[in-house]
């Protein structure tokens, strides 16, 4: 089967690449474009570790099909940070721990950016029921619940 | 997964040419949130996948005096956000915001929730109380059929060979009209209905009457079920408590569960009952103008 060309801005970055309709965003990411900070976990939209932002909305990389982000604009974990400058999620989730293996926080950074993005100043109900499609076995969640608050605060401050 | 040939039509007349000559495997893909995983999974093959997106009538969001166009690739996300659906169809705004987490929602679409045909859809329910119209477009012309008559069975439509399915046709609520949605699931979010149900009631002005009433359930029968037996058990009487019971104790006799491994027959007929009796109250109460 052929491969088609497709056309995305990556974290403000021009790409053109090839893929098989087959295969997922989150393939083309991790396999084409080498960006391995978004993972494979599930692989069936459950678990959130593969989110990234695609033309403004969270997805999971995992089912979107590669062809379907033609033209789109997407942001990967790759692109949260201002070269060395963190995030402020960043910064928080790091501070509070709000890791322990790491391996889903790739996804939560994302999650927890696109809800900041439209919500500045999220209660701790609006930032758990955003977060419900991310799944961590390690941290029971209430320190991500945290790092998100003082990340919001920081935004906040930041704006005034 | 097996490789495809992936279309992206822009216009109806492109979709349903592509569909014609894709071959009987071909599937449509609006947001992928089942098909990619049941493609995944090898449980379906298709040789083409043509793309719904690009397709302005089945993303077409628009109200005229008496209905409300829901185009069927339009996404939970989009629904929850319009403002007139939050003003006038609060139950549909009860399941798009249910369904799966945040990521999920962003991508699935009301229409895939119906040609899915999972008879644990939590849509379904919610557009057969709301009286939609599904709107099918064909090789012969095009149909408007009620959508309880959509689902023949677990992931199986009236669809025939070639049909899409391109948006809904919704009648705006009437004055004292009120619709509900709920479901039970052991977890808060990201889970499958054991069972669900919604209800749509138009109450007199007195506040006291039921002028109309539907019900319809989920996850307990090959398909979301209409109860058509509630209605007249409804239309007339007085809003009480034991009247509303009788509609769900008809709701509950009409249930055909299976046990499986979210929950046994008795369980789910239990929980119609309740969530019948449930999701009436919460429709009087918008009726009512209270929310």
């Amino acid at each position: 089967m052929n491969r088609q060309q497709v056309t995305a801005t990556i974290n403000g970055e021009h790409k053109e690449f090839l893929c098989e309709p087959r295969q997922s965003l989150l393939e083309v990411l991790r396999d084409e474009l080498f960006l391995t900070g978004t993972k494979e976990g599930c692989n069936d939209g459950n678990c959130g570790s593969c989110n990234v932002i695609l033309d403004g909305t969270l997805v999971n990389s995992c089912c979107i099909f590669g062809v379907e982000a033609n033209g789109g604009h997407i942001t990967t974990i790759e692109g949260l940070s201002k070269g060395n400058e963190l995030h402020p999620l960043q910064q928080t989730f790091l501070e509070g721990t709000g890791m322990q293996c790491g391996f889903c926080t790739p996804g939560f950074l994302i999650a927890a950016s696109a809800l900041l993005d439209e919500n500045s100043e999220p209660t701790e109900e609006e930032i758990r029921h955003w977060l419900v499609g991310n799944l961590c076995r390690c941290t029971g969640y209430d320190k991500i619940v945290k790092a998100v608050q003082d990340a919001a605060l920081i935004l906040r401050e930041r704006a005034l | 997964m097996r490789n495809f040939d992936y279309k992206l039509p822009t216009s109806l007349n492109e979709l349903t040419d592509m569909l014609s000559h894709g071959g009987h495997t071909a599937r449509l893909l609006a947001g992928g949130t089942d098909l990619v995983v049941a493609m995944r999974g090898g449980r379906m093959t298709p040789e083409v996948v043509i793309d719904t997106k690009h397709v302005e009538e089945l993303n077409e969001l628009s109200f005229n005096d008496h209905t409300m166009i829901l185009g069927a690739s339009v996404t939970c996300r989009k629904v929850c956000r319009n403002p007139q659906i939050v003003k006038h169809f609060p139950a549909l705004i009860d399941c798009a915001t249910l369904i799966g987490g945040t990521q999920i929602q962003n991508r699935a679409t009301l229409g895939g929730n119906l040609c899915n045909a999972a008879p644990s859809a939590d849509t379904i329910p919610a557009l057969i109380v709301l009286k939609a119209q599904a709107n099918i477009c064909g090789p012969h012309g095009s149909r408007q059929v009620p959508v309880e008559t959509f689902c023949t069975g677990p992931g199986q439509t009236i669809l025939e060979g070639n049909e899409i399915l391109v948006s809904f046709s919704i009648p705006l609520p009437r004055e004292h009209e009120g619709a509900f949605f709920i479901r039970f699931i052991p977890r808060n979010d990201m889970d499958i209905a054991i069972a669900n149900a919604a209800a749509s009631i138009v109450i007199a002005s007195s506040g006291e009457t039921i002028i109309e009433g539907r019900v319809a359930i989920g996850a307990v029968a090959p398909t979301p079920l209409y109860v058509s037996d509630v209605e007249p058990v409804l239309s007339g009487r007085p809003i009480a408590d034991d009247v509303i019971a009788q509609a769900a104790d008809i709701a509950r006799q009409s249930a055909r569960p299976i046990t499986d491994m979210r929950g046994t027959v008795d369980q789910r007929k239990h929980l119609t009952h309740v969530l019948v009796r449930r999701a009436l109250n919460g429709a009087v109460n918008r009726a009512r103008g209270n929310d």
